[in-house]
């Protein structure tokens, strides 16, 4: 796989970064839809991800990269029970695994594997992508063009952190907690609300139309090209201090307090921009404190909410016949009014 | 044919050759050319002068309309892997395709998801597979020819594609490739493919062509760096290892003209002399600023007036290239990009039990829908010699097992997709206003779409409004004779309800969306309205509802046409048009044909 492009190197696209930092530092997010123009960096953003994240202990040998504190039975029944003290681990890079367009169905959950079957007539689960996204993220590049089968299936994985395959008289379980995330041009297709509820946050990134933004952009795109192996050497510094900031939040995530007063705030947000569901609430909550964790602080407060209402929140909204306004707008709307300006 | 016309196409043939010449260096690095031209044997000559240019070892695959996945991404070639007693993987003409080119054949034809797939080998440069046992990436740098032989201007590319590929050619007119003159043989070609990885493109070069993309309104930022590629495989054409103005220039009139959605504004420079631009044909020869040190390594911090220049040199040379029908297709259907992406109608409706026929999934066939029995097939035989010995292991082996084991689980059901419908509400302002001012061609303009209608099996409905009311005369039908009856028999005068009348086409549309189907608006009117929601007449309050429910169809999101009937076109109904976020077309200016054209765009014709 050739080097993806340096995370830190993005120009712009503030929102998309930040979202996907979230979801870094608190997987229960549940998930991150990118919905913008042609080349506007979507992928190359998620791609950087992969290359910037810390890595993970997992049980060697493990299909589904288990934590070693928190084998699953899949796991122990594929390593055929040695026995938990004798798990050896080893660090590898947390999995970002792409659902490539026109994947089949049994690539997506895992299926027996053809080559023992044929050759050998023996019954054997080869673990699919799912099973290789686990404990990392599985991105989808045009959420839209794909299967409605495949898409809700997807979902329901996400939501239940558990894959099960029938096949052949196996019957087989597996973790499979991965963030989901998903990118698409609307102009191409819309999305389901259903489905564009179960992601956390939606970001929206554009063609930046400042002409030094864009001047920087095709700049650094010409670096990477000429010299790839420079050019991230360049960034390797500026990579490595959002990677720290990655650790430090994860470590700091559990310790970050949410006042009353806060939450109050959330929920008197979502009541007055009529989301449904206890969802948006929910994620707001999380973001912000996981916002707070990336920041340094030690408790949520107003501002963190402010910088985190719309991705939360906007795909949420109903379409208000009344109100022609876009919905980031009407967040923010509702934002100033509630927060002062 | 005037000599304007012979200069144009010569221009245009001269771009054809050069872009010829720069795809073969790097295929890959430059996405590709789109090819506007029906099969004529100019196009049958450039391709086969491409390819002679290309490394004679590169492939050249032929992608079919209607490919299956299986063909194009590869896939499990079950009967190898049948006979071989081994998972065999077939390769797709996606992975075939690395190192060369990959020829689609009538692009502007090509499903949605046939161009993503593409789209995302040419952005990766590699193939990532999920399909049927096989997991993994293949190398995949290719460039694309995308053969387009649309007629109409609502066919087209798909914009994923479009935006991709380096070079636009057109070849209208055109009717030989003259290859004898363009002096780059294929050994010329290999030697700048060898200089290419040294070519160095100076900052100031990149800011140009930046600054050129803005002052065309091109918003892709994909476009800049295509063009700065092509800017630097030019310098390696020329055999240069530091590309200069007249590479960007080059690249500019390729790259940025053919995407360019305005027309430069001169902004006024009173410092700088009158420039005279460079003939397009003569970029070879370098512009006067570049003449006083052509070799030299440009510093970082160039004088402005040099820097400004340059950007003068590359900006004009696109301005040079830029068609001359540009203003008029940006003003048949430039406006209102938004209105137009939500309004995609006719759009794929997944569809259980009707439709065409769109491969197959994993499922049991439950409520009509129909096995697919290839594919349960195909899903079962791997399994087969599994299958019987565990049949033999249970003691059921009397000889008396079916041929074919087939389990649930191997199951297919055929997925099918349909066209969604699509109804055209045609909305008619009967009032006195609009009555003096030709009804009559309002209603010949209609008449016309109706056959239009007609030739697409779209539906039509009327709804004509007039003194107080809004009233349906034709429901939903097929009938053009009941259409055309209906409006006949629609007499005019009274005054204009604007606002009960766009109230009226809210709620149809949304009754019809609601049935599945795709609703469109055409609505003509001169805007003018003087009756209220409340049927007081008062043209302050009429204006104001009409504003209002203005707003109510633009957040409906159905797509919308609002023909201007008024002898002049007005302000005030080009500002209501804005307001629902419709096409405005002012009828004074447009013919028949431009008016078909643009109810159209509003509803594309079912593929």
């Amino acid at each position: 796989m050739p080097l993806p492009f340096p995370f830190s190197a993005i120009v712009g696209q503030e929102e998309m970064k930040l979202a996907l930092l979230i979801a870094a530092v608190e997987p229960a997010i549940g998930g991150v839809m990118v919905f913008g123009d042609r080349g506007t960096g979507k992928s190359t953003a998620v791609r950087a991800l992969a290359a910037l994240l810390p890595p993970m202990e997992a049980v060697i040998g493990c299909p589904y990269h288990c934590a070693p504190d928190d084998p699953s039975e899949a796991c122990q029944t594929s390593l055929g029970k040695l026995g938990d003290a004798k798990k050896k681990t080893h660090k590898v890079p947390v999995p970002v695994v792409d659902l490539p367009l026109g994947a089949t169905e049994d690539r997506v959950v895992g299926a027996l594997d053809l080559e023992k079957a044929l050759a050998q007539g023996i019954k054997a689960f080869e673990p699919g992508l799912l099973a290789r996204a686990n404990r990392g993220f599985l991105y989808v590049d045009e959420v839209n063009l794909l299967e409605d089968h495949l898409v809700d299936l997807l979902i329901d994985v996400a939501a239940s952190g558990e894959n099960v395959v029938e096949r052949e008289g196996l019957s087989i379980r597996h973790p499979a907690r991965f963030v989901l995330i998903g990118s698409g041009n609307p102009e191409e297709g819309e999305l389901r609300p259903q489905l564009l509820d179960r992601f956390g946050l939606s970001v929206e990134v554009s063609t930046p139309t400042d002409l030094a933004l864009r001047i920087s952009v095709v700049r650094r795109r010409d670096a990477f090209e000429r010299d790839r192996a420079a050019f991230i050497a360049e960034w390797q510094k500026e990579d490595d201090k959002v990677r720290r900031r990655i650790v430090a939040a994860r470590k700091r995530l559990d310790a970050v307090t949410v006042p009353d007063t806060v939450l109050e705030r959330a929920a008197s947000l979502c009541l007055s921009l009529g989301t449904d569901g206890l969802r948006g609430e929910l994620t707001l909550m999380r973001a912000a404190r996981a916002l707070a964790a990336l920041d340094g602080d030690a408790t949520v407060g107003d501002r963190h909410l402010r910088r985190i209402a719309a991705p939360s929140l906007r795909h949420r909204l109903r379409r208000n016949p009344l109100d022609d306004a876009g919905s980031t707008v009407r967040v923010e709307r509702a934002v100033a009014q509630l927060f002062g300006a | 044919m005037s000599s304007a016309d012979d200069e144009f196409l010569q221009a245009r043939h001269d771009d054809a050759v050069s872009a010829a010449a720069l795809f073969a260096v790097d295929p890959a690095s430059l996405g590709g050319v789109a090819l506007r031209s029906l099969p004529s044997p100019a196009r049958d000559a450039w391709l086969q002068l491409l390819r002679g240019r290309l490394p004679a070892d590169a492939p050249w695959r032929k992608v079919p309309l209607n490919i299956a996945d299986g063909r194009l991404l590869g896939g499990l070639d079950l009967s190898a892997t049948l006979a071989a007693g081994r998972p065999i993987a077939e390769r797709g003409l996606l992975g075939e395709a690395d190192g060369g080119v990959l020829l689609l054949t009538m692009a502007e034809r090509l499903s949605t998801g046939t161009v993503a797939r593409i789209a995302a080998v040419l952005d990766d440069g590699e193939l990532r597979l999920a399909r049927e046992g096989i997991v993994g990436a293949l190398p995949a740098r290719l460039g694309v020819v995308a053969l387009d032989e649309s007629l109409e201007p609502d066919e087209a590319l798909a914009p994923a594609l479009l935006d991709r590929l380096a070079f636009a050619l057109d070849f209208d007119g055109l009717r030989a490739i003259d290859v004898s003159n363009s002096g780059l043989d294929a050994e010329a070609i290999a030697t700048a493919r060898g200089l290419l990885p040294e070519v160095r493109l100076p900052e100031a070069l990149i800011e140009a062509l930046a600054h050129t993309a803005v002052a065309l309104g091109i918003a892709s930022l994909r476009a800049v760096w295509l063009a700065s590629r092509a800017a630097r495989i030019a310098a390696a054409l020329d055999g240069r290892v530091l590309a200069n103005e007249a590479d960007a220039a080059i690249a500019s009139r390729l790259v940025l003209a053919p995407r360019a959605t305005r027309l430069p504004v001169n902004e006024p420079q009173p410092e700088q002399p009158e420039q005279a631009p460079p003939e397009p044909g003569e970029a070879d020869a370098p512009p006067p600023e570049a003449s006083s040190a052509p070799d030299q390594e440009p510093s970082d911090q160039q004088p402005l007036d040099v820097e400004q220049a340059m950007q003068d040199v590359v900006l004009a040379a696109a301005a040079a290239a830029i068609p001359p029908n540009l203003l008029a297709q940006l003003k048949a259907g430039g406006q209102g990009g938004k209105a137009r992406a939500s309004g995609k109608s006719g759009a794929l409706q997944k569809a259980a039990t009707r439709g065409r026929p769109a491969g197959a999934r994993r499922g049991e066939p439950r409520a009509g829908q129909r096995l697919a029995i290839i594919d349960t097939l195909r899903a079962a035989a791997p399994w087969q010699r599994l299958r019987r010995q565990e049949l033999l292991m249970r003691g059921n082996g009397d000889g008396s097992t079916p041929r074919v084991l087939v389990r649930r689980e191997d199951f297919h059901v055929a997925r099918l997709e349909q066209r969604r419908e699509t109804t055209t509400i045609f909305v008619v302002d009967a009032s006195g206003s609009s009555a003096l001012n030709r009804l009559a061609e309002a209603k010949g303009a209609v008449e016309l779409l109706l056959a239009d209608c007609y030739v697409r099996r779209d539906r039509v409905a009327v709804i004509g409004f007039r003194g107080a009311i809004a009233e349906l005369l034709l429901p939903p039908t097929r009938s053009l004779v009941r259409a055309k009856r209906s409006l006949a028999g629609l007499p005019g005068g009274g005054g204009t309800p604007l606002a009960t009348a766009l109230d009226a086409a809210i709620e149809l549309a949304d009754a019809i969306r609601r049935r599945g189907e795709t609703p469109g608006i055409v609505l003509m009117t001169d805007g003018r309205a003087n009756i209220g929601r409340d049927g007081a007449p008062g043209r302050v309050q009429a204006e104001a509802d009409a504003l209002a429910a203005s707003r109510r169809l633009r957040a409906s999101g159905h797509a919308t046409l609002f023909v201007d009937t008024s002898p002049r076109p007005q302000a005030a109904a080009a500002k209501l048009a804005g307001e629902m976020s419709a096409f405005y077309l002012p009828l004074p200016q447009a013919d028949a044909r431009q008016l078909s054209a643009a109810v159209r765009a509003v509803t594309p014709a079912k593929r």
